[in-house]
């Protein structure tokens, strides 16, 4: 086990810690304490999400029936982007790094704080500008090119698409700052003790995690400004009519957006390895395999964007090799289901929320997994090409896999960033809900992508109906499920039970310390003398 | 805020630009300069994305961006390489003098890598005016009419130079901001043999942008 040299049972533990030591709206907007930047970062992307979970109502309300309910083709355009967008960039890529990293990150190397943390804090008033300017295009000239902003319709569309891309452009700064920050944190501020082979595997997905933020980042960043020149100055590079090409555009957009695919899943199968451990009470099975499987993942990521190509004009000899170093992704995943799944098999399991969670975790990624094999097949994908199967695969690896991450380590850190426990019942219950609210949202839209319904359409033929209502009312399951976690949530800030510190009996470090934690994190530097997870 | 200088957990004194977190200077130095190295990968990155569509359309179109270059002046081009490696002399220079607590030269040395951006930025706005004067403008506000209809098809070169050379001019500029803001940190005294970490952070921060110029020159003023 982690062995902390800290005294914290000797002394009034839990009087003074990093919520009540300074007071005042000022002390948390000028903090340095890489705590309060967490929870900051914690409540602007709980913001979004709601934000983001309207519009996806709204969608999916029009959708309840064919023909036209309350929107128009073009608001239902926007709503799609607006839902695309804010999902992605607000919600799901900054979502585990930004809040959970932030928050562990130092604290489960034993380090006092980030190696930068006015930068850290800068990083979270870049965030927050650049979400500032995507949601004031709402009122300045809405946007309608989904997500994605492809070329050559993003070059001519008259809405705010520029501003769009600027914001994209900012915040995609912040994300490259947090990633430095993590990398230099992890390699100069361990603990004495703390070898790389020490640290939990949270930290290696997150330092992957990190690397792919600072390779990739970049050139969504210049992909981004050249769309804006293009806009602004005509420069001529993706416009056909001037010599350039649109799908270079797609190129370069996939060459960042398909390693972000796995800066969305790799924070997340880090917090799963977490849970995993702690809630099976058994060592980790094959701790190397999982964390090299994360550097993998990355590695390999760089490679595969061509899949998102198949049907653009791109040579077939592309397509066949894009093809196999797609499917050659699964090896490292399966690595990591393997191994998680090794740990489970004889383990002391314990049905906590945060490992209901988990593995819903398996299941849902398991599904999205496998349907993702079927996308990076050639034949096949000319098939489900921007069908509705696609859509039902990234809302199983993105939702599915990322946002059950995020709240099954949202509850298991909660005793530890609060304080406080919250109410497992309730908190059982809106696992219920929000799995099977998914499966009802999303299975059927895998059968409706094979019969045909293409993605991003306004309305759809009456064969379609019958699935697109059942989907539609999933999604007021996941709805009520995430807004009866909100009341958890909040609940157990203001009522909850006094927490332990160490609620789950886990190993990590920063249940050695106590909850929530003080200012600089341990009383006393913690001195490191074994692995993360030696429960037996 | 967060700096405690009471904190009990230290028991050596305290430097005054050592955060709590690091256990001494050296360990804080390396650790801002790892953070500036990752910080020029992304710069490196960024830029990249321009030189990969550079030769991508380089390939597609020789003879137009042969055409394209013959319109720069590779004499101005030349003069700000040579400008630009002086100044990365004279950042490394002030650096060094700072080690030897020699802080007049040190300060002298920042000013005149600040005037070898000056010079830089108004060649630089040099040529942009006279391009602009024969109508060489990026991509379709190419002025045909101008330029005569055998260069007609000269936008898609000039929006590459526009964009390769207007990014890197941001970052000139920024960078003599940074410089600027150093000198004057420096005129105060606040630097010497024990703490330059700011100096070094964008000392590298020029260099790569020198660095990038240098394979800009060759790229745009002497292909074909």
């Amino acid at each position: 086990m982690a062995t902390a040299t800290t005294h914290s049972t000797g002394h009034s533990n839990g009087e003074v810690n990093y919520i009540n030591e300074f007071k005042g709206l000022k002390s948390w907007l000028t903090s340095l304490d890489h705590k309060r930047i967490g929870l900051m970062y914690m409540i602007s992307v709980l913001f979004f999400f709601l934000v983001g979970g309207i519009f996806a109502i709204l969608l999916r309300l029009e959708l309840f029936k064919p023909g036209a309910q309350f929107l128009t083709p073009d608001q239902y355009n926007q709503v799609m982007t607006y839902h695309g967008a804010i999902m992605v960039f607000m919600v799901i890529i900054p979502g585990i790094p930004a809040i959970l990293g932030n928050f562990f990150l130092p604290i489960q190397i034993g380090a006092k704080d980030v190696a930068f943390p006015r930068l850290n804090l800068a990083s979270w008033y870049i965030f927050m500008l650049g979400a500032f300017i995507a949601v004031a295009t709402l009122f300045v000239g809405k946007v309608d090119t989904g997500w994605t902003f492809y070329t050559p319709y993003s070059i001519k569309t008259a809405s705010a698409a520029t501003m769009m891309v600027v914001a994209a452009f900012i915040m995609g700064m912040s994300s490259i700052l947090t990633g430095l920050n993590f990398i230099v944190t992890v390699h100069k501020l361990r603990a004495p003790g703390m070898t790389m082979y020490r640290i939990p595997l949270f930290i290696w997905a997150i330092y992957s995690t990190a690397v792919l933020q600072i390779l990739a980042t970049p050139v969504l960043g210049i992909t981004l400004m050249l769309l804006a020149m293009e806009r602004t100055f005509g420069v001529g590079i993706f416009d056909p009519k001037l010599g350039g090409d649109p799908v270079l555009f797609q190129h370069f957009f996939w060459f960042y957006s398909h390693p972000a695919v796995y800066i969305m899943i790799l924070p997340a199968m880090g917090v799963v390895s977490e849970l995993i451990a702690a809630f099976s009470r058994k060592t980790i099975f094959g701790y190397t395999a999982i964390a090299y499987s994360s550097i993998g993942i990355a590695v390999v990521s760089f490679f595969v964007w061509g899949h998102h190509m198949f049907v653009s004009g791109q040579s077939e000899i592309a397509g066949i090799v894009f093809s196999f170093i797609t499917m050659l992704v699964g090896v490292p995943t399966a690595i990591k289901m393997f191994n998680w799944l090794a740990t489970l098999y004889k383990g002391n399991i314990s049905f906590e929320s945060p490992m209901l969670f988990a593995l819903g975790f398996l299941f849902l990624f398991a599904i999205g997994g496998v349907t993702g094999i079927m996308l990076a097949t050639i034949a096949t994908d000319v098939h489900f090409h921007d069908t509705y199967f696609v859509v039902a695969h990234f809302h199983y690896v993105m939702v599915g896999g990322t946002l059950m991450a995020l709240m099954g380590g949202f509850y298991y850190w909660f005793p530890k960033m609060f304080g406080k426990m919250y109410n497992e019942t309730l908190a059982r219950i809106t696992f219920v809900l929000i799995f099977i609210g998914f499966n009802v949202t999303f299975f059927p839209q895998f059968i409706l992508g094979a019969m045909g319904m293409p993605r991003r359409y306004f309305d759809y033929i009456p064969a379609y109906e019958y699935l697109n209502s059942i989907s539609t009312v999933g999604s007021w399951l996941i709805a009520s499920g995430f807004l009866l976690s909100l009341y958890v949530i909040v609940t157990g800030i203001r009522c909850g039970e006094k927490a332990p510190s160490n609620p789950w009996g886990a190993k990590t470090l920063e249940w050695q310390t106590s909850s929530p934690p003080p200012h600089m994190n341990f009383e006393v530097e913690p001195i490191v003398t074994a692995g993360p997870y030696e429960y037996k | 805020m967060s700096i405690n200088s009471s904190d009990t957990n230290h028991s050596h004194s305290h430097d005054s630009h050592l955060a709590h977190h690091f256990k001494n200077a050296e360990h804080q130095f390396e650790s801002a300069k790892q953070g500036i190295w990752l910080f020029m990968v992304t710069e490196i990155l960024m830029f990249g994305g321009l030189f990969v569509g550079y030769s991508i359309f380089h390939a597609i179109y020789p003879k137009m961006f042969a055409e394209g270059a013959s319109h720069l002046d590779w004499r101005l081009g030349f003069v700000n390489t040579l400008v630009l490696i002086f100044s990365s002399y004279t950042m490394a220079m002030s650096i060094h003098h700072l080690q030897k607590n020699e802080k007049s030269k040190a300060v002298l040395k920042l000013w005149l890598t600040v005037a070898c951006g000056v010079i830089f930025m108004c060649i630089k706005a040099y040529e942009y005016s006279s391009k602009f004067h024969h109508g060489l403008f990026p991509g379709r506000y190419l002025d045909v009419a101008h330029v005569g209809a055998e260069a007609a098809n000269l936008g898609m070169y000039y929006g590459f130079y526009f964009c390769m050379t207007g990014l890197h001019g941001i970052h000139v500029l920024i960078g003599m901001g940074l410089i600027v803001w150093l000198a004057l940190r420096a005129q105060k005294g606040e630097f010497g043999e024990n703490y330059f970490t700011p100096v070094e952070g964008v000392g590298i921060f020029w260099h790569i942008v020198d660095l990038i110029w240098i394979f800009l020159f060759p790229l745009l003023y002497l292909v074909g």
